[in-house]
């Protein structure tokens, strides 16, 4: 009798998931359901946005709040653009290239922070002047880089062509879409790696007190700089993407310290210690750049950041968890 | 002068004093004796206001100040030497004793204070310019102490003036508490060494957690059995 | 030939040595406020830069003249400085303490936008020319020296302060053993105001030095900001000494590195050399013991 009664009336929980996967599969969907190119292309710079936060939050959740980042995705985007350009080398070896020098740099500054113990403020001056000196560099190297004025990746499409996977140039959005859907996945699946990975614990203690950490035997310069190095790739290799799908790369939109604290803003005011908060983040900012640009116009660029920054402090001041951090109550 | 009346106060969820009743008055000196945690630094802090009591009231001169913030408790002329010295070790011995002198009324006379001072401890005005966190325990009391007396108070508090330091150096640092006594000033010292600071006060009273338990002259004290038994050994 | 290049070097090092009176300046202010409240105001050359606007529009726009508007400027941005720390650090105090750095990122990005719908991305010039003078071969700016010179007075004075008042005692004290301080009579949150003034008023001063040689737009902060902060790192955070000492340091990295190189190339130098001194004294040359 009762297990007749509880066939009949599903549990709850599985009627969530039946909803996530009609959800799932309609945003799988979406090039296909008629969704103009203007929504795809928001959506399309949401997932990119969403994984470079995510990866910036994999280690700022451990208390390695990083200022710097910008160095890292600057790396990246630059290396794809320059050995195109100047090189003809394909965006695919590019990237290699550009998350394997990201990888060198957060060696050496991760190393001399971890293994001197510079933590907090210092670290995130630290980083915060790397990203300076990352964007100072490209501009020094205008010859090269185009200086402040950046650069495009040189056209690869062929005449009538959509696609050169070489050169990783696409033209339809749809296949951007995929692409971008794919990489923020993937971000979220090495998030859980990460979480499942047995150095998660030593992390955690090492967040909560470094010296204590230590005492106990945690080999803590080394164990910082493994989730550095994952972090720097990952945001390094979101850089790539942004070159390939923006098609314009300037030392201001890809490296220095407005895009490291935007990335900051954006992992925080989704929430930084849940998976899914640096996503909700870059949703939110998305969002609200759009709206104000709906209300205000494209003329006053400068009102958006306005906002932005009162937002920025009154999150910090009010919902520090983020929103996804405070819904959850995490 | 001093007056406590029924006074609680605590910490997160933990009750330090119990209703507790005091006086101290003009030109005495008096202790309060107890074992550890029995709130007597506590009790320091509720009367100069670190802490804010709970219930009962503070009176000095028969006025209510437990409303006060902690800052102008000073200005009712109650100084503390708190707890442990707490010198600022990367100032001057000059600069913390001229801090002790921070309250407006008291500006007007840091010279003659700084040399009232150095009268009574003559080795300071030696290390004036010396950085107080490399001076010796008895050094840096000498200096918490005259901290506490720039600001020409008339109630000094001490808190373990004897603590952490060796048997030769309380004896002068006893000695110099009756000095500044004898000079007029109403001390209220508590303590953990009980036969030596009975020998300089003229009542004690005696805490255990939290709560009076007795109080008397200093002879009765000496002669009280609880507390014979408890801290003189016999 | 040999001569030419020597004068020349000579002149960037002189130049150098007037560019480090200004930095240790900037660096001051950041200490001071460090060193005191344990806050890193991220917003610092922002504040440098809403003085330097403040002046121009002063002078340039409503045609008062400069000895008005620059004593105008340091008061605004003195007033600017408590009311940042009054209204939006202050909450963020018992947090930890990248909530404090993430609230000034904040700042910074409203002050740069606030200016940029303000007075909107163009250079603003103040149209003052001070007469550049020669010794020899070396040309300098009169404005330069002159920069220098209030600098090194402004320290003085501040260093004056420090020592010698009352407050100036309360302000080197706090940091020390905060939680003492009423005992004395301090009420610490006014100190903390206090210090908040003279860092905004340190920084209104630099920008009036700055507006003298710089033209003002809205991102001019990111030219001298990361050099601060990396500037008082090397010196030790809050240590007022050694910001002083590694201003006049970098200043000459940078002096030096943009003649012999790029301008750029300088900071980047700089840079280098900072990473190489993390080796050899992780917490800054100078850092107190204990931070």
């Amino acid at each position: 009798m009762r297990e007749a009664a509880s066939a009949l009336a599903p549990a709850p929980g599985r009627a969530l998931k039946n909803v996530w996967l009609v959800v799932l599969a309609l945003f799988l969907a979406l090039p296909w359901l008629g969704t103009g190119q203007y929504p795809l292309h928001l959506i399309i710079i949401a997932l990119i946005w969403s994984y470079i936060y995510t990866s910036w939050a994999i280690m700022g959740r451990l208390g390695m709040v990083s200022f710097g980042h910008g160095a890292f995705m600057g790396i990246g985007a630059y290396s794809v653009v320059l050995l195109w350009n100047l090189f003809g080398v394909s965006p695919w070896i590019g990237a290699v290239a550009g998350v394997s020098l990201s990888l060198l740099v957060a060696l050496l500054i991760g190393y001399a922070c971890f293994r001197f113990r510079i933590i907090g403020h210092y670290f995130a001056l630290v980083t915060l002047a790397l990203s300076e000196v990352v964007r100072l560099v490209i501009i020094a190297l205008r010859d090269h880089t185009g200086g402040s004025l950046g650069i495009t990746p040189k056209p690869g499409l062929a005449d009538g062509a959509s696609a050169n996977l070489y050169a990783m140039q696409f033209s339809d959005r749809t296949v951007w879409f995929y692409i971008a859907l794919a990489v923020w996945l993937t971000g979220l699946v090495l998030w859980k790696l990460a979480d499942q990975h047995p150095s998660r614990r030593a992390l955690q203690a090492i967040s909560e007190d470094e010296d204590a950490a230590a005492s106990i035997g945690i080999p803590v310069a080394r164990t910082k700089l493994g989730v550095t190095l994952l972090s720097a790739g990952m945001t390094a290799f979101g850089g790539v993407l942004y070159a390939q799908y923006q098609f314009y790369v300037s030392p201001d939109t890809v490296s220095g310290i407005a895009i490291s604290l935007q990335m900051v803003f954006g992992a925080i005011a989704g929430g930084m210690f849940v998976r899914l908060g640096p996503t909700v983040g870059a949703m939110f900012l998305l969002a609200l750049s759009e709206t104000l640009r709906i209300l205000i116009g494209n003329e006053h660029h400068g009102v958006d950041m306005t906002v932005y920054g009162a937002l920025l402090i009154l999150f910090i001041i009010f919902m520090p968890r983020g929103i996804l951090g405070t819904l959850l109550r995490r | 002068m001093l007056e406590l009346r029924s006074v609680s106060a605590g910490y997160d969820g933990f009750q330090a004093l119990s209703d507790v009743d005091l006086q101290v008055r003009s030109g005495e000196a008096v202790a309060v004796l107890g074992p550890n945690g029995a709130g007597k630094t506590t009790l320091l802090r509720v009367i100069s206001r670190l802490i804010a009591n709970r219930h009962g009231e503070l009176l000095m001169d028969g006025r209510r100040y437990d409303a006060m913030p902690a800052w102008d408790v000073i200005g009712l002329g109650i100084a503390q030497v708190p707890e442990g010295r707490r010198l600022f070790p990367r100032l001057s011995v000059e600069d913390n004793l001229r801090i002790g002198a921070y309250l407006p009324a008291a500006r007007g006379k840091v010279a003659s204070r700084l040399d009232f001072v150095y009268s009574l401890f003559p080795r300071m005005r030696e290390r004036r310019l010396q950085l107080a966190g490399t001076l010796s325990g008895g050094e840096q009391q000498m200096c918490a102490i005259g901290r506490a007396l720039m600001s020409g108070p008339r109630l000094l508090l001490l808190d373990e003036p004897s603590a952490g330091l060796a048997p030769v150096v309380v004896q002068s640092i006893f000695g110099l508490i009756s000095r500044i006594r004898a000079e007029g000033y109403t001390v209220l010292i508590v303590e953990q060494n009980v036969r030596q600071v009975l020998g300089i006060v003229d009542r004690a009273y005696l805490m255990e957690t939290g709560r009076m338990r007795t109080s008397g002259t200093a002879a009765e004290m000496l002669s009280n059995d609880a507390v014979r038994k408890a801290y003189l050994g016999i | 030939m040999e001569s030419v290049f020597d004068i020349f070097l000579l002149e960037a090092v002189l130049n150098g040595l007037l560019l480090g009176g200004l930095l240790a300046l900037l660096s001051l202010g950041l200490n001071l406020i460090f060193g005191v409240i344990d806050v890193v105001w991220i917003c610092y050359a922002e504040l440098i830069m809403i003085g330097m606007y403040a002046i121009w529009w002063l002078h340039v726009g409503q045609g008062l003249s400069l000895w008005l508007a620059f004593p105008a400027a340091v008061v605004l941005v003195g007033l600017m400085g408590m009311a940042l720390h009054y209204f939006i650090i202050r909450p963020v105090l018992a947090a930890e303490p990248i909530n404090q750095l993430l609230v000034t990122g904040g700042v910074l990005f409203f002050l740069q936008a606030l200016a940029t719908v303000i007075f909107g991305i163009d250079f603003r010039n103040l149209g003052v020319r001070l007469p550049g003078f020669s010794v020899g071969d070396m040309y300098f700016s009169s404005a330069r020296l002159l920069a220098f010179a209030v600098a090194l007075a402004a320290i003085a004075a501040t260093w004056l302060f420090l020592r010698r008042t009352f407050t100036g005692v309360a302000i080197r004290a706090i940091s020390q053993d905060r939680s003492i301080m009423p005992l004395m009579g301090v009420n610490p949150g006014r100190i903390y105001l206090v210090t908040s003034a003279i860092g905004g008023a340190l920084a209104g001063l630099a920008g009036c030095l700055l507006v003298l040689q710089y033209d003002v737009h809205p991102a001019i902060g990111l030219s001298f900001g990361p050099l601060t902060f990396l500037i008082c790192v090397m010196g030790g955070l809050g240590n007022l000494i050694g910001g002083f000492v590694a201003a006049f340091v970098f200043a000459q990295f940078i002096s030096v590195g943009g003649f012999l190189f790029q301008l750029e190339w300088g900071y980047v130098i700089a840079f280098v050399f900072f990473i190489a001194m993390m080796f050899w004294r992780p917490q800054g040359i100078f850092a107190r013991s204990g931070r």
